[in-house]
């Protein structure tokens, strides 16, 4: 199928068939590997990126289902939280780190300042298993801080 | 994922005749794409609903109450203030559904199609005396949610049917829901048991359990003991025994069956407790 999208603000037009993922197609026909797969079936949040401003696990979507869509991947992503990731130290082996930003991202766009426990309950699909997420979470919450300005 | 026949019937009526030829309905896909990647399920024909129009409003009046259409998400539920408002359990249950991710992708009708006996979302439902509508190209019909169930995975849906929408009556004035979730973890974690309670002042008590039997019962002797009583301490002990003894739990990797059930007594005299406050 000839699937139609805009993937950073960039139309493309890809030949995909329907079997594979939107993770799939991202990185293997889109050539965007900064979006991860980790677990594949939804569990651990390292494929997440937004679609038409809501974000998802990649994995779990057909890739025909993007039909139309505006995807955002951390290809795409030019903001504060990536800055504020290197300062706290909130990534080691990096796994997780495209999907933590994507997902830190929604949190922020629909709620500029969230209390540490609105960061953990929207991060709490995203696995980390090297920082203890203590990092991450104080990441996320000096660009929330920010915004209070 | 194996490869399969990929289908988007604009129409009901073309759904159903796919699905009638042994199509598999892809809605939010956070379950089918998983048991055809595990190589759970064999599936050769997949039949994405999402362009099929009528079916993707999340509506409320003061008339027929909540409709949840079939594509709803469970993150739409989630966010509604009405939903909030008039369904506080199923927001409860909504919000310890994967996670946001997956919410954002998963629908409750396919939640409810799934008929996993741990789902979050079906006591809260249940508790709402909730009514599935469900179109076949002989006509639709409507089947009572409790009815709906008939084991782990097993409904009472045709292989030539599609649930078009969930309706949940408008709660009676003086209403408390409450839904308690036990897990070992906070989040992305199935149930080990689920309770689901609506109780109106005075008048009408509902107790369904989840994770506790083939399918989501109703504890239909806790409610008798509570039926238009004044509650008090001593009758909701009583209940919240009488519901771990209707519960009829299977021991597995995430709980003991004796554990499951004394966790049945103590959720349920919680969440008793918990909406009795609200009514």
């Amino acid at each position: 199928m000839l699937l139609k999208l805009k993937i950073n603000g960039e139309a493309r037009e890809l030949a995909v068939e329907p079997y594979r993922s939107l993770l799939d197609v991202l990185r293997n026909e889109a050539g965007l590997t900064g979006t991860k797969k980790g677990c594949d079936v939804g569990d651990c949040g390292a494929c997440t990126v937004i679609v038409d401003g809501k974000p998802v696990n990649s994995c779990l979507m057909l890739g025909v289902e993007a039909q139309g869509c505006e995807v955002l991947t951390i290809e795409g992503l030019r903001h504060p939280l990536q800055e504020s990731f290197i300062r706290h130290g909130g990534a080691q082996c990096g796994f997780c780190t495209p999907g933590m930003i994507m997902m830190a991202k929604a949190l922020l766009d629909e709620n500029p300042r969230p209390s540490e426990e609105e960061v953990r309950f929207a991060i709490s699909g995203n696995i980390c298993r090297c920082t203890g997420y203590t990092k991450i979470v104080e990441a996320i919450l000096h660009v929330s801080h920010r915004n209070e300005r | 994922m194996r490869r399969f026949e990929y289908f988007e019937p604009a129409t009901l009526g073309e759904a159903t005749q796919l699905l009638s030829g042994g199509g598999h309905v892809l809605a939010g896909g956070t379950d089918l794409l998983v048991e055809m990647k595990e190589q759970l399920r064999r599936v050769d024909r997949v039949v994405n609903i999402k362009k099929i129009p009528g079916i993707a409003g999340l509506t409320y009046d003061e008339r027929e109450g909540l409709r949840i259409g079939a594509l709803v998400t469970a993150r739409q539920v989630e966010l509604s203030s009405i939903v909030k408002e008039k369904y506080s359990g199923l927001v409860q249950a909504v919000r310890e559904l994967g996670s946001i991710q997956v919410r954002n992708r998963a629908t409750i009708v396919g939640n409810v199609c799934r008929a996993s006996p741990s789902a979050d979302t079906l006591p809260p439902l249940i508790a709402d005396a909730a009514v599935a509508e469900i179109h076949a190209a002989s006509g639709t019909r409507k089947v009572l949610l409790e009815e709906f169930f008939t084991g782990p995975g097993k409904t009472v849906l045709g292989a030539d049917e599609l649930m078009t929408a969930i309706v949940l009556p408008l709660p009676a004035p003086r209403t408390g829901k409450v839904y308690i979730k036990h897990g070992r973890r906070k989040a992305m974690e199935l149930a080990t048991v689920g309770v689901a309670v609506s109780i109106t002042l005075n008048a009408e008590v509902r107790v369904v359990l989840g994770a506790v039997a083939p399918t989501p019962i109703r504890a239909r002797k806790a409610e008798e003991v509570l039926q238009g009583r004044k509650l008090n301490e001593e009758l909701i002990e009583k209940a919240a025994q009488a519901a771990a003894d209707e519960s009829r739990p299977i021991s597995n990797v995430r709980a003991s069956a004796g554990y499951r059930r004394d966790m049945v007594r103590v959720l349920t005299r919680r969440a008793l407790e918990q909406a009795m406050r609200c009514c």
